[in-house]
This record gives C-alpha cells, sequence and structure tokens, in this order.
C-alpha cells in the first residue's frame, strides 16, 4: 500500500466525523432558513452527540450494543477501503454490510415501532441495492477497472460516460441521506410517524454511535459523487457538496411517500437510467 | 459534560388538557419563536429525550401511561408541567376522574403557571429546567 493511499486512510478516520457533523449541522441551518426560522448553531450534532454519550444507556437486549458497534465498525471499514483506493465492489459489499448491522439491532428490540422501522429499512435496500450495483458495473466498463486508485487515474471524468447512472444514484442517494420523500425508517426531523422507526428502542451512547457511523456514511456517500468528476478536483467537492444542497431543498418540500413508491421509482429509474446507460455503453463503446 | 444544557430533546405529553396549553407548546417550535435555536427538539421518543414535558392534569386513566413514559426516560431527566392543570388539575380538579396536578404520579422539577401559559413562559421554563437538568448530570455522573 502506498504512503498516499495510507494518508488519505488516516485523514478519513479523523476528518470524517468532523466533516459528517458539519455537514449536519449547517444542514439543520439550511433547513430551518428554509423554514423561516434561524435554526441550531453550526456545532449543534457534536452537542447532540456529547449529550447522548453522557446519558444513561438504556439496553432492551444485549445484543443491540455489540450490533451497533458493528454498524459503526463496518460504516469505517467501508469508508476506509473507498478512501485508500481499494476494490468498489468490495466497498459496496461492505457498506450494505454496515446497514445489515443497524437492521439486525433495530429487530433485537421487541418494540413495534423498531420492528416496522427495521422492515422499512430493509425495503429501502431492496429498492436502492439495484441501481448502487449498477454503479461499479458502469464504471468497469468504462475504465475496465474495479480498483479505486485505477479509476481516479482515468483522465476523463465518468460523467461523461455515465449520465444515466449518476442520474440513478443520485435518486438513491436521497434513501441513503435519509431524506423526504423517502425517509420511511426513521427521520431526523420532528414530524415521526413510527415513533422514531429503527432508532426508536436505542438511547444514550449506542444512538450517539448510530449518528457517528451516519457522519462517516455522509462522507462516503459525497466521496462516492466526487467519483464521477474525480480528474477535475475542485468540480468534484463543489458538485458533491452543491448536490446534498439539492437533497436538503428536496427534503424540505417533499412529503414522505409510501413504500409501494419508493420501490418502483428505485427501480424505474435504475432500469430506465442505469440500465440504459449501461446498455449504450455496452453498444458503442469500442 | 456540559453538552446537556446545550441539546435538550423534549417529549410532549398531553395528559387531559383542554389543548389549550399543547398549541402553545407547538408554538415554541414555529418560526416566531423557533426554540431549536437552543438545540431544543420534539422527539416524541422517551428514550431519546431529556425533559419529559406536561401539559394537563392527571387522570385515573393516565396515571400508568404518565410512570410509564417517566421510567423509560433515560437519566439525568426532568420533568415540566406546564399549565395550571398540570400543577393542581386547575378547573379539572374538582372532577370525579381528576387526581390533581403531574405532581401526584412523578416528582416535577418546574411548574409554568399559566391559563393558557405562554410560549415565552414555556420556553423560560424549560430554560430554569436546564439549570436542574446540569446539576441532576453532575450527580449522575458521580453515581455512573
Amino acid at each position: 500500500m502506498s504512503t498516499t493511499a495510507i494518508t488519505s486512510g488516516l485523514l478519513y478516520l479523523v476528518l470524517a466525523p468532523l466533516i459528517g457533523g458539519l455537514i449536519a449541522g449547517m444542514d439543520r441551518i439550511l433547513s430551518a432558513r428554509m423554514q423561516m426560522r434561524v435554526g441550531p448553531p453550526i456545532w449543534q450534532p457534536f452537542y447532540d452527540v456529547g449529550k447522548l454519550f453522557s446519558k444513561e444507556q438504556l439496553v432492551v437486549n444485549h445484543m443491540q450494543t455489540t450490533l451497533i458497534s458493528g454498524l459503526l465498525f463496518f460504516m469505517v471499514i467501508t469508508g476506509l477501503l473507498f478512501f485508500t483506493g481499494y476494490d468498489l465492489l468490495l466497498v459496496i459489499f461492505t457498506f450494505t454490510l454496515a446497514s445489515i448491522f443497524l437492521i439486525l439491532a433495530a429487530y433485537r428490540a421487541g418494540s413495534p415501532y423498531s420492528f416496522i422501522g427495521a422492515e422499512r429499512e430493509l425495503l429501502q435496500i431492496m429498492a436502492y441495492e439495484p441501481m448502487v450495483l449498477l454503479v461499479p458495473i458502469g464504471i468497469y466498463l468504462v475504465t475496465k477497472t474495479f480498483s479505486i486508485s485505477e479509476i481516479l487515474k482515468f483522465e476523463t471524468p465518468l460523467i461523461f460516460y455515465l449520465p444515466g447512472v449518476f442520474i440513478g444514484f443520485l435518486h438513491v442517494l436521497t434513501i441513503k441521506f435519509r431524506k423526504s420523500p423517502f425517509d420511511l425508517s426513521s427521520t431526523h426531523h420532528a414530524h415521526q410517524e413510527l415513533v422514531k422507526g429503527l432508532t426508536t428502542e436505542f438511547s444514550g451512547p449506542s444512538l450517539a454511535l448510530i449518528e457517528i457511523a451516519h457522519w462517516y456514511e455522509n462522507v462516503l456517500l459525497l466521496g462516492m459523487i466526487y467519483l464521477f468528476f474525480a480528474p477535475i478536483p475542485w468540480v468534484g467537492v463543489l458538485l458533491a457538496l452543491g448536490l446534498y444542497f439539492l437533497e436538503i431543498v428536496i427534503d424540505n418540500s417533499f412529503a414522505r411517500m409510501k413504500w409501494e413508491f419508493l420501490l418502483k421509482s428505485s427501480w424505474w429509474v435504475a432500469l430506465i437510467f442505469g440500465g440504459g446507460n449501461i446498455i449504450l455503453l455496452m453498444l458503442f463503446k469500442h | 459534560m456540559s453538552s446537556i444544557i446545550k441539546s435538550p430533546w423534549v417529549i410532549h405529553y398531553d395528559g387531559s388538557s383542554c389543548n389549550g396549553c399543547d398549541i402553545e407548546v407547538l408554538a415554541a417550535l414555529t418560526p416566531r419563536f423557533d426554540v431549536e435555536r437552543f438545540g431544543i427538539i420534539n422527539t416524541g421518543n422517551p428514550k431519546h429525550a431529556d425533559i419529559f414535558l406536561i401539559t394537563g392534569s392527571i387522570n385515573e386513566q393516565n396515571i400508568s401511561i404518565v410512570k410509564n413514559i417517566y421510567e423509560q426516560m433515560p437519566n439525568p431527566k426532568i420533568v415540566i408541567a406546564v399549565g395550571v392543570c398540570a400543577a393542581t388539575g386547575g378547573i379539572f380538579r374538582e372532577c370525579y376522574n381528576v387526581q390533581g396536578g403531574v405532581g401526584e404520579v412523578i416528582p416535577v422539577d418546574v411548574y409554568v403557571p399559566g391559563c393558557a401559559v405562554r410560549p415565552e413562559a414555556i420556553i423560560d421554563g424549560v430554560v430554569k429546567g436546564l439549570g436542574i437538568l446540569q446539576k441532576k448530570q453532575e450527580e449522575w455522573s458521580k453515581q455512573a
């Protein structure tokens, strides 16, 4: 492994929670401004996590805490694999594994809210997984490699070959960021419907771990957006942040949809944009 | 850690209130008062909450519910009784099924008087509660 890979891995380990937390803080301020409110200070997510760590941990089932540590562990591993330039396929698979840990943890509690939350999270995985899998396939067809460090060396921005795949990926990003209209399993906002869905039965430190895992996840997802614009770094960074802003706008302007819509729209988008893009690539490239 | 006073999460429960106080509690979340400025969130989940905000009096049917919500909240936690009904039973005090104020069932830390309570008074009450919450936090971390 090269030194740059090790440095970027270490930087991810240290900076990702900081950047993820600041993005979450910015998200809350921007959402508040869109609703004509002032909003909390930008450090609010860190205050929240600090408080949660100092609170009592109510454990419904001891496996819960173990599984939540698994979520954080595999989320960090996924990010490390991504930012040190390993295999993109491996990244996608460990990413799914991390989400599975959260679902298992939610299933451990007997509460119906957490149970339905977990079921909806499974539905969300079912909805976004086909599209997420099309991303490495599309990238492979263009660059002939799954290795991220090799993909980064490709001269043309991938977006020129994979606009459809990118649009499909944006669609499922709304699910991954837990934004309306697709925040079925759990939401950051006060407009709850399943109490707090997936995270209902977690309190104190374990809830804080879920929050930190979510920060790592968000930075990783922004990194995946960057991958499409890699040859021009500043465009990549700006567009990743710009698209996150777009997600906030969508979050504030849509009501939550039903799961049928989530599943149908995600699969249709994956089929038409993602699949169409890949078929065209297979026909016309080389 | 003092971050508990920077991020108090609230669970709001309506005992047998006439909804006057409930509307004022929700008014505190609106753009005009925007309590999220202070990191206050209405969670709706006792396991995430630090502050138990009750409006309305305690009656025979909700005793067990109020106790249950209180017990599901992780320590440290405080209880704020909003409005005269939550303090003493108020206008409903003489009703056959009304037990009285919230203090009859669980320990209350702050009473906010008013009928209906003004949003400013609710915010004042929560801010007063934060001092108590911090003291409880210090005691609790010594115990743990």
